[in-house]
């Protein structure tokens, strides 16, 4: 097979395995992409983890931490991919802490309370879902395969976090207002989330079917379904233009790229100080992994 | 509060401190692996403790969150050694997950003796799970026996199992971000 | 190395490979198999197998269309239409 032939195959839907010939720059994109995805689900686990320790109830002590242990369970999925695509787990891991490596805008960003548990697990999880279901057709069939396992799991998530919200809408004063001003500083990265809007011949991810879905696509589908979910709960969305118009197409403030772009190449309020994090455990648990994983294929 | 209470209490804090302590690790663990594994370690500990503070509550009259969340500092009865804080020292925390199990297998066979069947009833269910924590420290164990830092680890902290008293800074600052969120806007429902 | 696991959703599924976990020995794949796969109750079985112990074979070879023993080696429509007719015309001649 050739680059041609090749890119005929997955835009006719043919299926990539780990072992089938794929052309260089298909395998670069793919392993940039997914390397991405598990860095990402790693240091989400960093904004979370401190409300483990500080959750108010044991229900909700344990959905938490179960929440974060599956984010790391699907790390362990996704490295593996790209392990067998090429690149080990500890060369992905060494370029995160090195600060080489992408991860998703959303966790460069501060928690500050109880309300951004609720805000994370319910909207940034909900964006992230919908990325997710569009990953579920990818071209390379070891990524659809664990796509599946991560959607499955993300779905009590999404039914946590709206539980803690609900909760929390239902309750005191004090408690809308932690819900209303994490949704304020949140509303900003989940607009970022998805990405600038790029047309679908010049999206590589679109052209080589790793995505199903365009970035303003996947926009589109979070507005329409959680903007909803929010007003109906008496909560504002901190954007006057935010409406859906006639077309039914959702319109907004068009958010600054160049933050975004700032942000994800490791210039967030908290990259630098969740890297140090990482590094330093990696650091100190080094001996661990040499004693235990030393004949690690 | 009956003798009964107390003792369940005791077990209780135990397992509620120590699931806290070993939920610290979740998402910095050395591997992605023991990183799953480990965190259902720590959130059985955290249903052990729930399960036994409702038999408690059951006979106060309250509830388990009450009693795990609302006590003071120096009403805990949990052992010293469930306390430390030993996070990121790997070896430290595998030398207290195995101690912490070889200990707590004979407390859990006597209880699953008991006359009340609430308390056997829980009790062997208890250990029905921890035959998974106890498979998982022998096999760390088994791994680590050689390494110093392990040997030096398990014994450093051997004499203090049974240690009970008052709480340690550790536990005070534990206590402190535990109840955090809770005390932000009391007897609100989370 | 590289322990790959195989599922069994239901008693009477097949099982299914699911994935791979790294571990030193069996003894931390069975701990790590059992955590990725079962944790919630999801699979009531899993096989666990050393990645190098797993033979894969994708290159079948049938350069002379062996279809004798394949459904599509039985085009029965042209046949069967002309038995049909033959009966038909028995039928007829009978009558």
């Amino acid at each position: 097979m050739n680059d041609t032939d090749f890119l005929e195959y997955v835009q006719g839907g043919g299926q990539v395995e780990t072992g089938d010939w794929m052309p260089d720059e298909y395998r670069a994109k793919l392993i940039k992409f997914i390397e991405m995805h598990g860095n990402s689900e790693l240091m989400g686990v960093l904004p979370e983890r401190e409300w483990i320790l500080r959750a108010p109830t044991l229900q909700r002590k344990l959905a938490l931490t179960a929440k974060v242990q599956d984010e790391v369970g699907h790390a362990q999925l996704i490295y593996r991919v790209v392990e067998d695509l090429g690149k080990p787990r500890e060369a992905c891991l060494e370029d995160l802490v090195a600060g080489k490596a992408k991860f998703h805008n959303v966790f460069h960003y501060p928690t500050k309370t109880w309300g951004d548990v609720g805000v994370i697990a319910w909207l940034v999880d909900a964006a992230a879902i919908i990325s997710q279901k569009a990953l579920l057709k990818c071209s390379y069939a070891p990524y659809a395969r664990i796509m599946k396992k991560i959607c499955w799991e993300e779905s009590f998530h999404i039914l946590h976090g709206r539980d803690v919200i609900l909760t929390m809408m239902n309750g005191t004063d004090e408690q809308r207002e932690l819900v209303q001003e994490a949704l304020d500083r949140w509303w900003g990265p989940l607009m970022h989330f998805h990405g600038n809007p790029i047309p679908g011949d010049e999206d590589p991810m679109l052209v080589w079917r790793i995505k199903s879905q365009g970035n303003e696509e996947a926009r589109q589908q979070f507005l329409d379904g959680y903007v909803p979910q929010i007003w109906e709960l008496g909560l504002t969305v901190p954007d006057p233009k935010l409406r859906k118009n006639d077309d039914g197409v959702w319109e907004y403030t068009e958010p600054d790229w160049d933050e975004l772009r700032e942000v994800v190449t490791g210039h967030g309020p908290k990259t630098e100080e969740r890297l140090d994090l990482r590094r330093l455990a990696r650091e100190n648990s080094a001996w661990v992994r040499a004693v235990v994983l030393a004949e690690a294929a | 509060m009956s003798e009964r209470a107390q003792l369940l209490i005791e077990i209780a804090d135990d397992e509620l401190i120590l699931g806290w302590r070993n939920s610290e690790w979740t998402g910095i663990a050395p591997f992605l692996e023991e990183d799953v594994a480990f965190s259902s370690i720590a959130q059985n500990e955290i249903g052990h403790a729930r399960a036994l503070y409702q038999l408690v509550a059951d006979e106060l009259g309250t509830t388990a969150d009450e009693l795990a969340f609302d006590r003071s500092p120096q009403e805990y009865r949990c052992s010293r050694f469930v306390q430390l804080q030993l996070v990121p020292d790997w070896a430290r925390t595998i030398a207290r997950h195995v101690l912490y199990e070889e200990a707590d297998e004979q407390r859990i066979a006597e209880l699953k003796a008991s006359d009340d069947p609430d308390v056997a009833g829980l009790a062997a269910k208890i250990d029905r799970e921890e035959v998974y924590h106890r498979l998982h420290a022998k096999m760390w164990h088994d791994r680590l026996a050689s390494e110093p830092r392990y040997v030096e680890a398990l014994d450093e902290l051997r004499p203090l199992v049974s240690e009970r008293g008052e709480p340690t800074p550790d536990f005070e600052q534990l206590w402190e971000e535990m109840a955090m969120v809770r005390r932000s806007v009391p007897g609100a429902t989370w | 190395m590289v322990y790959e696991v195989f599922r069994q959703e239901r008693k009477g599924q097949p099982f299914q490979h699911a994935g791979a976990v790294a571990a030193p020995n069996r003894e931390f794949a069975e701990a790590y198999a059992r955590e990725q796969y079962g944790r919630r109750g999801e699979s009531v079985a899993l096989w666990v197998v050393r990645r190098d112990a797993v033979v894969e074979i994708d290159d079948f070879v049938d350069e002379l269309e062996r279809n004798y023993h394949r459904v599509d080696g039985y085009p029965l429509k042209e046949k069967l239409r002309e038995a049909r007719e033959r009966a038909g015309t028995a039928a007829d001649r009978d009558r």
